[in-house]
């Protein structure tokens, strides 16, 4: 990791300001690029990175800004044309508060104790992370007020969490069923993934055979993985029928199940998604220096040692990329939840995107792009959470 | 005898937890390799073999049968080739474009310092919100352009240089990957919209370009990691002989980071070839790709199992022997070489 250090520690010498006239020349540009003429270096530095800013930049802006001005009004067609009209944050409140909020949210109950316990732990980790930032060298007034904030949000999304899931008669709704998805399904593809790539990189027979086969789920479109784990879980024709009889459980329909159809659409999705996990993994591990590993060996540390101390180090840069590209695909998840159970049974299944998605089949477009910048804002603050909590601590001592 | 067991590197595993490897990679094979067996056989069977409950071994629960791939391959010939040809070309280059584009831009932002200041954004994103406005109120699409345009420079010259607070690469970079944020089902009408003026709606470049930009992010991010382990000592000594930039990027940096190219390229060129909803939108019959064919095949009388297991299996196998192809880039040593050659 010798090379990122030094990046690191060059990215900190004094601000150099480049606003692509090369003009403004400071002394830290000078020592980097050693050997080269000053323009050259200026002139690569745009022309590496603004082509695939601009690609970005004129694909996205538009289709932003236009479904934010969908989000706040209601549209309505009619014969002469579509009717636009200014709703304010109408659609943002019936999610929030109104007629959709047992949708979206989900059906709110008194807390049991389990609740209260996950409620109180959660708080208290919360809050000793901002005592422990105060107590720092370095407090800044927005830093402080940011994570109160985000501390503020993270107890009362939690708290709202346990009122749908851990009270009586409680029901997840849309939000916190995408949440389950997204967090479960990323620990256990991440997990999975790891494990396969140590064992990938083993000095084995046949390794090219099962890497090869390991990424083969990743390869079929997400459409064709839901209508084949729809086929797989056929509880009248799939292949699985017999197994299910075997154990007793002939009548157990899974689709009826609130969970049982949960747990099937995470199962499509960690099968489908583990390979990402991998193949990012694997390439990590192979681009390490194995005389490290080797030397400490044989200089007697066992393998558990070797994994805790360098495997695991060296990858937690990646790991950290891997899981923050995942998360924010995970919540997107669509094709499974519609496919597999239509987001059934009641909308116990549904995802934030398959309900956006529902309302906008049925032209609901405003309320439809609501949700997406729910979506949004929910992914957007957890992400910047992620990364300013997790990845810049683990790259600043990787 | 003694010589069997010894190892003959400390890499190697001791014998009990080599058997532990292989049953694992054994168990995860299975799992992995059991739906793919049953879309296998799915399109052997006949309809009546798929409703009459699971059989599992062609031959002998079921006779086999090559009905589904004659109608799909013969009978429908070009409405399958057409969608495979644009799925073929659409994920190719879109896929070679964004890692192109994607790892110069990832490789600047490990080796560049960035500092774009928060003023300048700002205008910038003013100056759209005028343009868009400026459009809404119908104004002609150049003029609202150019006047946006010169704004943002008059401005750009005299107040957007004062801002002295400066963002940093992270934030460069954190700006690229939450421009996939948003979902699918909101961009989709946007874009519509946009490629319908530009009258690029139902061509394989629409769906090129909005791929691209979509893969980008996911690029950058992906090879920033992989360049932040290549030694900036081999650039150094080039730079010190007299390499260019570019060609130290070319011939020194891309080399050696091959495993995570490879690697990334693999991810986005999967997923452009799997792309679903987007490409429901962009494209009617000319610019049809693969995934809309698997969706159609979900007809009134329920999903034809048959054929959809056929169009799935024809649309993998390129994809595996692309995987097979490139697996042996992968490995190991090519970096550990390059520090010590």
């Amino acid at each position: 990791m010798a090379s990122s250090d030094n990046s690191e520690t060059l990215d900190a010498r004094g601000p150099t300001p480049v606003e692509g006239s090369g003009l403004e020349v400071a002394t830290g540009e000078r020592e980097r690029v050693a050997g080269h003429t000053f323009r050259a270096a200026v002139s690569a530095k745009n022309v590496f990175l603004w082509p695939a800013l601009l690609v970005v930049l004129a694909l996205s802006i538009f289709p932003l800004i236009v479904s934010l001005y969908l989000s706040v009004s209601r549209l309505e067609f009619q014969a002469n044309g579509i009717d636009v009209r200014f709703l304010g944050f109408d659609n943002y409140a019936s999610l929030l508060f109104g007629t959709e909020q047992d949708h979206f949210i989900g059906v709110l109950k008194p807390l049991t104790p389990v609740g209260w316990i996950i409620v109180a732990v959660v708080a208290a980790i919360t809050a000793r992370a901002f005592v422990s930032y105060l107590r720092g060298v370095n407090v800044r007034l927005l830093g402080l007020l940011l994570r109160a904030i985000a501390g503020l949000l993270l107890v009362g999304l939690v708290w709202l969490f346990a009122q749908t899931l851990f009270a009586q008669g409680g029901r997840p709704g849309t939000l916190f069923v995408t949440l389950v998805y997204v967090f479960v399904g990323i620990a256990v593809q991440y997990l999975l993934g790891l494990g396969l790539a140590v064992l990938a990189t083993q000095r084995l027979r046949g390794q090219r055979f099962f890497r090869v086969v390991f990424l083969l789920p990743m390869t079929i479109t997400p459409v064709g993985v839901a209508y084949m784990f729809r086929m797989l879980t056929d509880t009248g024709k799939g292949p699985f029928v017999p197994l299910f009889d075997l154990a007793g459980l002939q009548n157990f329909a899974w689709v009826n199940d609130p969970w049982g159809a949960r747990i099937a659409v995470m199962i499509g999705d960690i099968w489908q998604w583990t390979p990402f996990m991998f193949i990012v993994l694997l390439a990590a591990l192979e681009g390490q220096d194995q005389e490290i590993t080797e030397a400490a060996l044989v200089d007697g540390a066992n393998r558990r040692q070797v994994f805790r101390h360098i495997t695991l180090p060296a990858l937690l840069p990646v790991t950290t990329t891997v899981i923050l590209i995942r998360m924010i695909e995970a919540f997107k998840i669509i094709d499974l939840p519609n496919i597999l159970t239509n987001g059934g049974p009641g909308t116990a299944t549904e995802s934030l995107t398959l309900e956006a998605f529902f309302d906008w089949r049925t032209l609901n477009l405003g309320r439809s792009a609501a949700l997406a910048y729910m979506l949004l804002i929910v992914v957007t603050l957890i992400a910047t959470a992620y990364v300013n909590l997790v990845r810049r601590r683990v790259t600043a001592t990787a | 005898m003694r010589t069997l067991f010894r190892r003959r590197s400390a890499l190697d595993l001791g014998p009990v937890s080599k058997a532990i490897s292989y049953v694992l990679l054994v168990a995860w094979a299975f799992v992995v390799l059991f739906p793919l067996y049953w879309l296998a056989i799915t399109s052997l069977k006949q309809p009546i073999d798929v409703d009459s409950g699971p059989v599992y071994l062609p031959g002998v629960d079921f006779k086999p049968t090559l009905d589904a791939w004659k109608y799909i391959l013969v009978d429908l010939q070009s409405d399958t080739v057409r969608p495979y040809v644009n799925t073929v070309v659409v994920g190719l280059s879109s896929a070679l474009i964004a890692l192109i584009l994607g790892s110069s831009a990832a490789y600047a932002l490990v080796r560049f310092r960035y500092s774009p200041r928060v003023g300048v954004i700002g205008l910038f994103v003013g100056c759209i919100l005028f343009t868009i406005v400026a459009l809404a109120l119908s104004a002609a699409v150049p003029l609202a352009v150019v006047s946006a345009a010169a704004v943002f420079l008059i401005l750009y010259q005299t107040v957007g240089r004062r801002f002295k607070r400066v963002l940093g690469n992270s934030d460069v970079a954190f700006w690229l990957i939450s421009q996939r944020m948003l979902p699918p089902v909101a961009v989709v009408i946007p874009i519509y919209v946009l490629f319908q003026r530009v009258g690029l709606l139902d061509t394989r470049q629409a769906l090129i370009i909005t791929y691209v930009a979509t893969n980008l992010p996911i690029v950058v991010w992906l090879m920033r990691d992989y360049f932040s382990n290549v030694p900036i000592e081999l650039e150094e000594s080039a730079a010190v002989d007299g390499a260019s930039p570019y060609r130290i990027f070319r011939s020194i940096v891309l080399p050696v980071a091959v495993p995570g190219l490879v690697a990334t390229f693999l991810f986005v060129l999967v997923f452009a070839w799997n792309e679903y909803l987007l490409a429901l939108f962009l494209s009617s019959a000319n610019a049809q790709t693969m995934p809309l064919t698997v969706a159609a095949q979900n007809a009134t009388r329920g999903p034809q199992w048959w054929y959809m297991s056929v169009l799935i299996l024809i649309m993998i196998l390129p994809v595996i022997a692309m995987a097979v192809a490139l697996e042996r880039y992968i490995s190991r040593g090519i970096l550990v070489g390059a520090v010590k050659g």
